[in-house]
């Protein structure tokens, strides 16, 4: 089972980024491996649709868990139908978020916003 | 004005940087004052301009954009349209196709893509126009549904049934896309101001805007009263021409207030604004 955790950097003590759809990396987390890789955000600079471009990356990445401080509806619309649960990530590091789900610390993420869109 | 039969007349595009300056007072006095005009009202979130027109409608249609729609039999999940969608508009969830409309900026690509043969367009409506006449004013307006994000497919509707005679466009406000739209085919901006350093500020916006897209323009001062005018000094500083002036007055807004063209009703406007026009062509021709 892999789960993904939104990162401000390319490393384990990193935060946990406020943003889903714009977060610079990925952490993902192999359960059965304890093996931990980073995914380069390619929508984090998309001019729109961010959060949907994301959740594609998570699905194509065979992601089960996502843990984040909040995601957006859209995003959350990708996500569902591809049975990817949502935690709501904590004030800790990437590390201490994976050691945190798996001591099944974490509750779920209950609401979704409704996104940033700025318009046009 | 001359009779100048057979020429092409000027498109007019009358802007300011926050609504509630007085965009449709001059578009609508601008466009009664003159011989024969038409008049367009590309506010389509919150168009007013017909409310002073009252036009006999002659014409009125659907405004549609093309949106891809699956057929989930014929999609092997390929992805090739996810990748290919510069808007991020669809998600592929194993075999299955999301597509978002909101999002969707009804390019087509990602029916050109597909190898299966697996997507098309469907019409969707997303707002309606219609024409009208009131006396020598054609009044071309459209409203966008509720719940669209842009109003940018009822504009460029709109701006295909303008003709060569003047024409006034009624932009929207601010400096969105939506302005911007609106004025692309304006040989001459004129931006109105209210007379309060929030007004110069709203003015400095737009008047970046234009100049930015290359068009001339010139200013019309709104709600004029003695003493110190922001929006007149900035007009001053910038060298840009002042065309007008609206006195703050109370006839004037009572007429506004009821739905009254202050032109048709009263000699007295129909001078000012007459004369906003006359320089306003003085300005274009120059």
């Amino acid at each position: 089972m892999i789960i993904a955790i939104p990162s401000d950097k390319e490393s384990l003590d990193s935060a946990v980024c406020v943003s889903f759809g714009r977060a610079p990396f990925y952490c993902l987390y192999n359960t059965e491996t304890e093996q931990s890789t980073f995914l380069v955000n390619s929508a984090a600079d998309s001019p729109g649709g961010a959060g949907i471009k994301a959740a594609q990356l998570l699905v194509d990445n065979k992601v089960s868990i996502l843990v984040t401080i909040r995601c957006g509806e859209n995003a959350a619309k990708v996500l569902q139908p591809a049975k990817i649960e949502l935690f709501k990530a904590l004030n800790l590091s990437v590390a201490d978020s994976i050691s945190a789900h798996v001591q099944n610390k974490l509750e779920p993420l209950k609401e979704v916003h409704a996104g940033y869109h700025n318009g046009h | 004005m001359q009779d100048t039969t057979m020429a092409i007349e000027p498109t007019f595009a009358i802007l300011s940087g926050k609504g509630g300056t007085g965009k449709t007072l001059l578009s609508v006095n601008l466009a009664s004052v003159a011989k024969e005009a038409t008049y367009i009202d590309c506010d389509v979130e919150e168009p007013n301009g017909n409310l002073f027109f009252n036009p006999t409608k002659e014409f009125e249609k659907l405004v549609t954009v093309k949106k891809p729609v699956v057929d989930d039999a014929l999609c092997d999940g390929c992805h090739k349209c996810v990748d290919f969608c510069a808007f991020n508009a669809l998600a592929l969830i194993g075999n299955r196709l999301m597509i978002f409309d909101d999002i969707c900026h009804s390019c087509g690509g990602c029916i050109y893509v597909c190898p299966q043969k697996a997507l098309t367009e469907q019409d969707r409506a997303v707002g309606e126009m219609s024409i009208g006449r009131s006396g020598a004013v054609r009044s071309i307006s459209g409203s966008m549904n509720i719940g669209e994000n842009s109003g940018v497919p009822i504009i460029e509707e709109l701006l295909k049934h303008k003709s060569s005679g003047l024409t006034i466009i009624d932009a929207p406000p601010g400096s969105s896309c939506l302005v911007t739209e609106s004025v692309r085919l304006a040989d001459f901006c004129i931006l109105i101001a209210e007379p309060t350093t929030f007004g110069a500020h709203n003015l400095a916006m737009v008047q970046e805007l234009v100049s930015l897209l290359g068009k001339p323009h010139a200013v019309v001062l709104n709600k004029t009263l003695e003493g110190k005018n922001p929006s007149e000094e900035f007009c001053i500083k910038n060298n840009i021409p002042i065309i007008g002036r609206i006195p703050f007055d109370k006839k004037l807004g009572s007429l506004n207030s009821v739905g009254k063209i202050a032109a048709r009703e009263d000699k007295h406007y129909h001078e000012v604004f007459s004369s906003i026009l006359e320089k306003a062509l003085e300005e274009v021709r120059k």
